[in-house]
């Protein structure tokens, strides 16, 4: 069980989880609800570089577009696969559901949003 | 966020949990849990749509179809009894101010439906032609509390148009399984003619609970289906009945984004997007809609005069992998250069490829010519094909 307190979060509406100093990114439920169905993801190379800030994908919903902001800047490790082949399992399960693994600067983690400002955020919706 | 309309349904959507849109004023269902999950339903079994947004007109009175030959694009007089016919509101331009349905209730009786966004625009329309129609014709904004759609309206030897949209509430059922369910829908009462002889773009008329009840096999989904028009304060009972009939042929509560998604795999033109008032008929491929053979209507001089040859046409265009264009995307000739643009486009959830309807120049609608689509700087090979994308095969 992934406990929802250790995750950080942005106001882009991204989760983050940090192992070390591999970071794991998705978007959040509440994210995934209010695109509607996930039906394509663009992700960055394995290998480039990302800028925290900066579009590094796009997540399309039968309805709308959304972009995919870099929360930290690294180097990117890992996509994941899975999603690129079956974008539901964003809706299905967020973390299942995951995008990308970057190599970043551990303590640049601590600039985020814990949940607790996350959930205050989106008006009490996670 | 301010002053969006709600329907009579709006409590029962909150409680199955659905997601709201603003669409056309109105706060409306977009989704209930899956917009993917409700396309599919609609396909393969049937889905539940409130539509009570849209925008009612009552026209009675001995000249009443006199009135609407001059209001409408269409041959209106010449409808036969129960049946609907599709026409197009134009402007003195010819542009399309809105597309509506008509269906004729009786020899001096005639419901129109008309999209909710353009419902001050189409009252406003409906209200200046009763001054240029050369019969006597009058306008009344608001109806008065009830209104029973099958009654005889005010004995007039003109025209009388009346704003009903207050009054009632529109649920469309619709799916290869709508007639079962519809059949099985506790309260409904009467209807004649019976569900199985309906044709389609016909109506039939009976009661729900006692009230006038209006069934009409149309829709905007591409599938078979109905639309039930009841006053507003039975809209909740006969969802619900519906809602009960329907859960053991697998209908589901539908919202706007599958909505959007049919109607667009059936090649149907939204308000908005494919039509404009600055769009003429022939343009949008709705040039069989006009009659330009019948006497004076708003439009025809200009529709008359224009020989726009040069002016750009719908098509429909479809892609391959998963990107989709969408409103308001450049579309590009074989060379790169702009030369149109995407009015809707999705992934088609039935298809599995993207689809688009697009206008470019006639030089380059012939189905099969190769264009592309700015899909935010990627370009997007596309293909010119016949509309519709889907079309049922039962």
């Amino acid at each position: 069980m992934t406990d929802l307190n250790s995750l950080k979060y942005t106001d882009e509406h991204e989760w983050i989880a940090l192992d070390g100093d591999v970071a794991t990114i998705g978007i959040t439920d509440y994210a995934a609800d209010k695109l509607g169905d996930v039906v394509y993801v663009d992700l960055p190379a394995v290998g480039s570089t990302v800028t925290a800030g900066d579009v590094c994908g796009e997540i399309e919903s039968t309805k709308s577009v959304g972009e995919l902001y870099a929360p930290l800047t690294g180097e990117v490790v890992e996509v994941n696969d899975d999603v690129v082949a079956d974008p539901s399992l964003v809706n299905a399960d967020a973390f299942a559901g995951w995008l990308v693994k970057l190599r970043v600067e551990p303590a640049d983690v601590d600039g985020l949003l814990d949940r607790a400002a996350y959930v205050a955020l989106t008006g009490g919706e996670e | 966020m301010t002053d969006l309309r709600e329907t009579p349904l709006a409590a029962r959507h909150r409680a199955l949990g659905a997601s709201f849109t603003d669409f056309g004023g109105w706060s409306m269902p977009v989704r209930y849990t899956s917009d993917l999950a409700e396309h599919h339903a609609v396909r393969s079994a049937a889905g539940l749509f409130d539509i009570s947004h849209m925008a009612e007109f009552l026209v009675t009175g001995q000249e009443a179809g006199t009135y609407l030959d001059f209001a409408l694009a269409g041959s209106i007089s010449g409808m036969k009894i129960g049946k609907a016919k599709y026409s197009l509101l134009l402007s003195d331009a010819g542009g399309i101010l809105d597309d509506v349905i008509v269906y004729r209730l009786g020899d001096e009786r005639f419901l129109v439906i008309s999209n909710a966004g353009n419902r001050e625009i189409v009252a406003e329309a409906l209200a200046e032609r009763t001054t240029r129609a050369g019969i006597p014709a009058a306008f009344t904004a608001d109806a008065e509390d009830e209104v029973d759609v099958f009654a005889p309206g005010h004995p007039s030897n003109g025209a009388v148009i009346s704003d009903v949209s207050d009054r009632f509430a529109l649920i469309a059922v619709q799916g290869p399984h709508a007639r079962e369910i519809l059949a099985a829908t506790d309260g409904v009462e009467g209807l004649t003619p019976r569900l199985e002889e309906l044709g389609y773009y016909a109506w039939s008329g009976g009661t729900y609970a006692g009230r006038s009840l209006f069934v009409a096999r149309t829709g905007y989904t591409g599938e078979d289906g109905f639309e039930l028009l009841v006053p507003n304060a039975l809209a909740g009972p006969l969802w619900d009945a519906l809602l009960a009939a329907g859960s053991e042929h697998g209908l589901v509560p539908a919202g706007l984004a599958a909505r959007d998604t049919l109607r667009l795999e059936a090649g149907m033109p939204l308000h908005g997007h494919e039509l404009s008032a600055d769009i003429l008929p022939a343009q949008a491929g709705l040039g069989r809609v006009v009659a330009l053979g019948k006497g004076a209507f708003v439009g025809k001089a200009a529709l008359e005069s224009v020989v726009a040859v040069d002016a750009p046409v719908l098509v429909g265009l479809v892609a391959d992998g998963r990107r989709a264009g969408r409103a308001g995307y450049a579309v590009l000739d074989a060379d790169g250069i702009p030369v149109g643009g995407v009015t809707s486009g999705a992934l088609s959830p039935t298809l599995g490829h993207p689809i688009a309807m697009a206008f470019v120049p006639p030089a380059l609608a012939e189905p099969g010519t190769a264009l592309a689509i700015d899909v935010r700087g990627t370009r997007i090979p596309a293909t010119v094909t016949a509309l519709p994308f889907y079309r049922r095969t039962a």
